[in-house]
């Protein structure tokens, strides 16, 4: 029996706080470390798998038009060549997040410059890539497809309704102190080490697929669908994702061309993109222009807020880089303009790239902050705090657990910040410029449904399992963390299972609610076994208490292998998102802290110090939640200074798909980041009083990095990524 | 990848023999390997030269001769080479990474290949890659192309940082010809220009085996290697600098510079150095400096900011290299 957890209200019992166990939050290390740095946790691609062959795509040339002929003869003359594949039931794009069903797959149909529209396979993986390389392919071209929303002949649509309250234009003309800028962001990929890759078999009725991806409870349906299976003929197993950044939420192109030559050669088949392609062909994080008002009184309180932002995405896609979503309760003003609109053209699929939303829009919204700051001549720091609203200014609900102020506080205090004179210019280095900025984080809580299965087994063990996925981020560690502590046992004794659609269905990774979502249907298993375990001791759930093996109430103290006898115990349990979600504005907050170098004659920026202040309710794994913001700082120096995905304007090709040419930061680049983790219980965030934290540190940090650019040269550049080129133009004569 | 023959050279000559057209030299093949596997180079055949003696850093008459297999982590730390020649140590410390340094041979460094993005997709018109496709930079995207002698046919840019050090240090590359006899190229001359044939990169000839780089006796002065790039490690030059200069009573008594990421080669103008030497330094000096090294210098758009850039460097270097830094 399924046992259901619905949250509908805040669990304000903090049940962890009161369990014995004491290894919640602890930073102990990722369980599963060990295997990956021997090289024994096996990722999708490295099964050995007997009779397997090997694919490699083959990709559109032109941005838009039809496939007309494919010439495989000369193909299927080459050395182990034993099969070309282009096939309706393959994929065109990748699925979005949560799609639950088959992206587009029309592979015939040129979309996108880079657009799968054939597999090649081939006995060894070099003929593959060399065969696919050499396939010919006829097209019927369409001149002039729109590929740059530059381009005067884009149109942009409203992508959903825009909030508009009272009358911001006003506003801005009543206000005090008054900033309209336009900041404009790049495109991003996800740039996950591991490779899209996929290994499928096929028995005659049930696919298999091994596989690379975040959320396969959904995957599977988006993979059934594409194949026209039923779901439950189709099992994924993804126990190792070695990073997805939200580039594997959905099936991507290779799953499907995978399954799809499996079932129509009868031998297993893994097909394993090219680095080239993994940039071609999955996702890309929209371009963003933002044009972002700030209309504040003589106080510097914002009476009126406009955020404003054109983004694209293919035809079709139903997804828009969500650019507002933070803008939409951070700060207060009670005129209010946001608007997100979309315009369609042909480039690869833009869908969820690292905090999708606040990753680009907290920055922007971040260095207009500190152009008001500036234009007020008061510390920024100080109108951050005068701008915490008391309740959500558009939907007039309560905010859950906020702690905003006090890693304002704290990590000003850690960083030693010292806002009274915000002068550019100021500090001088040999031939550096030496500045300092702040920036305020912030990522929308979500929560997602999600199963888990607890066995207490018999010897006093435990075994957890769910589909969820762990790409990287310390989730097999932080599961095993809940149920120690909630059974009452070492985390050693507790073995997770995880990433195989054979268990549960969990959350799956992504938007940062795996760990609170999955970690409740955990919780709630555990819950459920404890019930049982008191039950057969007689006595009410809460005055049990299980630590080392030992379950104890009142004077009595038993083992509990003893009290299991022969039997385990397994409760297989559901958690649900119910009422919570509306009836709080629930986020994580944080504040950012930097110091940058920038050099006089090359406009060359260096981070040279970067502290991070979050608050994301209970921390699960201190060590684990700390290393998470830190990767978010270092996208953060990416965002900011680096990276950036270069279309070419006439056909709408990346011209930098690799790891050489698209800079995501190198160690050099980053100094040493310190973070501090800002004690917090959210009853509205999960039954674990926890919320999530992967997004939160990229959300606003590259703004940081920009205002403090402004701070050492006097240059704001409202361009991300702020390459060298764009500081130079601004630089004094030397 | 393309199927080819491998054979192992045990003898310089037999290189030379087997280097036949169609046919490459690999060392380190840093470069090479990642470009076969895009099937930008197809060669049918591959010659190893790593059982080649030519490992190993000798003193000449007056200089240092750099055997072609020398890896560049190991001539960066030989020690009379930062000693006499720090210039060339911090240049090849600019590029790449530790993993591929251990691997990159001084001779293969000579020869890496451009890294525009046109010539790197198969699918792009590349005259470098495919004579007379065309050039997709020219209109693309081109930031971090050439902004002096570039053509109509190619704006590709050398990304190499050794090469500009030895450039500036006017070392030789000693190569042997295929019946054995040996010729010395001035690095200054080894890299061409793109002009109508942008698919040769240098000027050695089919069968030519490059043996050693000859350094000239240490000119001492002040030695910079400045580089600009768009992150801190593992990144081509925007814009480097390879300065040398030597003060005399208050004059420039002696300068040799060469400047990456700006053209087809390492550049080296002769009238830089003739306008700074026998002056004072000054700032309006180091302009003029600028002036004439760009005077011919065209953007492309998109890298426009090179010019500016490099002007910039050169100022602060110069002023660096002669103590009048601010």
């Amino acid at each position: 029996m399924t046992s259901v957890y619905t949250m509908d209200e805040p669990d304000e019992r903090n049940r962890l706080d009161a369990m014995a166990q004491g290894v919640i939050g602890k930073p102990l290390d990722r369980l599963e470390g060990p295997l990956k740095v021997s090289g024994k946790a096996t990722y999708a691609a490295e099964y050995r798998i007997p009779n397997c062959v090997e694919g490699v795509l083959v990709t559109a040339t032109i941005a838009r038009g039809q496939v007309t002929a494919i010439d495989d003869e000369a193909v299927l003359q080459m050395p182990g060549v034993i099969a070309v594949l282009s096939d309706d039931r393959m994929t065109a794009r990748a699925a979005q997040g949560g799609a639950g069903k088959s992206p587009v797959r029309k592979v015939r149909d040129v979309q996108y410059y880079g657009q799968p529209v054939a597999l090649v396979v081939a006995k060894t993986f070099e003929q593959a890539r060399h065969a696919a390389k050499h396939l010919r392919i006829r097209y019927r071209e369409e001149p002039d497809p729109l590929v740059d929303p530059e381009d005067e002949r884009a149109t942009f649509e409203p992508f959903e309704d825009p909030t508009v309250q009272g009358d911001l234009d006003q506003a801005m003309d009543a206000a005090a102190h008054a900033v309209d800028v336009v900041y404009t962001t790049e495109g991003h990929n996800s740039a996950a080490m591991e490779p899209h890759a996929s290994i499928a078999e096929w028995d005659g009725k049930t696919l298999t697929l091994h596989s690379s991806l975040q959320m396969l409870r959904f995957n599977r349906k988006e993979l059934a669908d594409a194949l026209g299976l039923d779901a439950d003929n189709v099992r994924l197993a993804s126990p190792y994702v070695g990073g997805g950044f939200g580039s594997k939420l959905g099936i991507s192109p290779e799953g499907a061309a995978a399954s799809v030559a499996a079932i129509t050669l009868k031998r297993p088949v893994r097909v394993v993109l090219l680095r080239q392609q993994v940039f071609q062909c999955i996702m890309r994080r929209s371009e963003t222009r933002q044009r972002l008002r700030l209309a504040a009184d003589a106080e510097g309180r914002l009476i009126g807020f406009g955020h404003e932002a054109w983004v694209s995405n293919l035809p079709e896609e139903e997804f828009a880089e969500p650019v507002l979503q933070a803008s939409e309760f951070l700060y207060p003003g009670d005129d209010r303009k946001l608007d997100l609109e979309v315009t369609r053209i042909h480039r690869v699929t833009a869908g969820s790239v690292r905090a999708p939303g606040e990753a680009v829009g907290m920055q922007a919204l971040e260095g207009a902050m500190d152009e008001l700051a500036l234009a007020m001549e008061i510390d920024p720091v100080e109108l951050r705090l005068r701008n915490i609203p008391e309740r959500h200014p558009t939907l007039d609900i309560p905010y859950s657990s906020r702690k905003l102020e006090e890693c304002l506080r704290k990590g000003a205090e850690r960083f030693d910040w010292d806002g009274a004179d915000r002068t550019p210019c100021k500090k001088r280095e040999g031939d550096w410029w030496i500045g300092t900025g702040m920036a305020t984080a912030t990522r929308v809580h979500n929560l997602n449904k999600a199963e888990a299965r607890v066995t207490f087994r018999a010897d006093g063990s435990v075994e957890v399992a769910s589909d969820m996925t762990d790409i990287g981020t310390g989730t097999y560690t932080v599961l095993q963390q809940i149920a120690a502590e909630m059974l009452g046992v070492d985390p050693g004794r507790v073995e997770v299972h995880l990433g195989d659609t054979d268990f549960p269905p969990g959350s799956g990774s992504g938007g940062s609610w795996g760990a609170a979502s999955t970690g409740s249907a955990v919780f709630q298993a555990c819950e459920g076994i404890r019930s049982k375990l008191a039950a057969k001791l007689g006595c009410a759930e809460d005055e049990l208490t299980l630590k080392d093996g030992h379950a104890v109430t009142g004077n009595r103290r038993i083992a509990i292998a003893d009290l299991l006898g022969d039997e385990a115990l397994t409760e297989h349990a559901r958690f649900k998102p119910g009422k919570i979600t509306e009836a709080f504005a629930a986020a994580m907050y944080g504040a950012f802290f930097a110091e940058v170098a920038v050099n006089v004659y090359s406009g060359e920026v260096r981070v040279r110090r970067f502290t991070g202040a979050f608050s994301m309710g209970r921390v699960l794994n201190a060590k684990t939640a700390t290393s998470q913001c830190m990767g978010g700082m270092v996208w953060g120096i990416g965002s900011a200074l680096t990276e950036e995905l270069a279309f070419d304007q006439r056909d709408g090709h990346i011209v930098n798909p690799d790891l050489a040419e698209y800079h995501v930061p190198v160690n050099l680049d980053v100094p040493h980041l310190d973070v501090l983790l800002v004690e917090e219980r959210d009853p509205a965030g999960s039954p674990l009083q926890a919320k999530g934290v992967g997004e939160l540190g990229i959300c606003g940090a590259a703004g940081a990095i920009a205002n403090a650019i402004h701070h050492a040269c006097g240059v704001r550049v409202r361009s991300f990524p702020i390459t060298p080129d764009k500081v130079l133009a601004g630089l004094p004569e030397v | 990848m393309k199927g080819f023959d491998y054979s192992r050279a045990e003898a310089v000559t037999h290189a030379a023999e087997q280097a036949r057209e169609g046919a490459r030299l690999i060392a380190g093949g840093t470069n090479l390997l990642d470009l076969m596997k895009l099937e930008i180079e197809r060669p049918d055949a591959l010659v190893d030269i790593n059982r080649l003696e030519l490992g190993g850093i000798e003193r000449t008459e007056g200089g240092l001769r750099i055997g072609a297999l020398v890896s560049n982590s190991a001539c960066a730390a030989d020690e009379r080479i930062r000693r006499d020649y720090p210039i060339l140590a911090r240049a090849i410390l600019a590029g790449a990474t530790f993993q591929l340094r251990n691997k990159a041979t001084t001779g293969g460094n000579l020869c890496q290949r451009t890294r525009c993005y046109y010539f790197y997709n198969r699918d792009q018109p590349c005259n470098k890659r495919e004579p007379g496709t065309g050039c997709g930079a020219i209109g693309g995207v081109n930031r971090i192309h050439a902004i002096l002698g570039a053509s109509e046919a190619c704006i590709a840019t050398y990304p190499g940082d050794m090469a500009v050090a030895l450039a500036a240090l006017d070392a030789s590359v000693e190569v042997s010809g295929r019946d054995g006899s040996a010729r010395m190229i001035p690095v200054r001359a080894f890299h061409r220009l793109p002009g109508d044939h942008p698919e040769r990169d240098n000027v050695l000839e089919a069968g030519e085996v490059i043996t050693a780089v000859v350094l000239p006796e240490p000119v001492g002065g002040t030695q910079i290697y400045r580089k600009v790039r768009d992150r801190s490690s593992y990144a081509f030059a925007l814009v480097s600098v390879a300065c040398v200069i030597a003060m005399e009573e208050g004059r420039i008594g002696r300068a040799s510079l060469a400047f990456g990421g700006l053209a087809h080669k390492p550049w080296h103008d002769p009238g830089v150095e003739e306008l700074l030497v026998g002056n004072e330094p000054s700032d309006a000096l180091f302009d003029k400096a600028a002036d004439v090294l760009l005077a011919e210098a065209k953007g492309q758009g998109a890298n426009d900011f090179k010019i500016p850039m490099t002007r910039r460097v050169l100022k602060g270097v110069l002023r660096e290299a002669t103590g009048r830094a601010v």
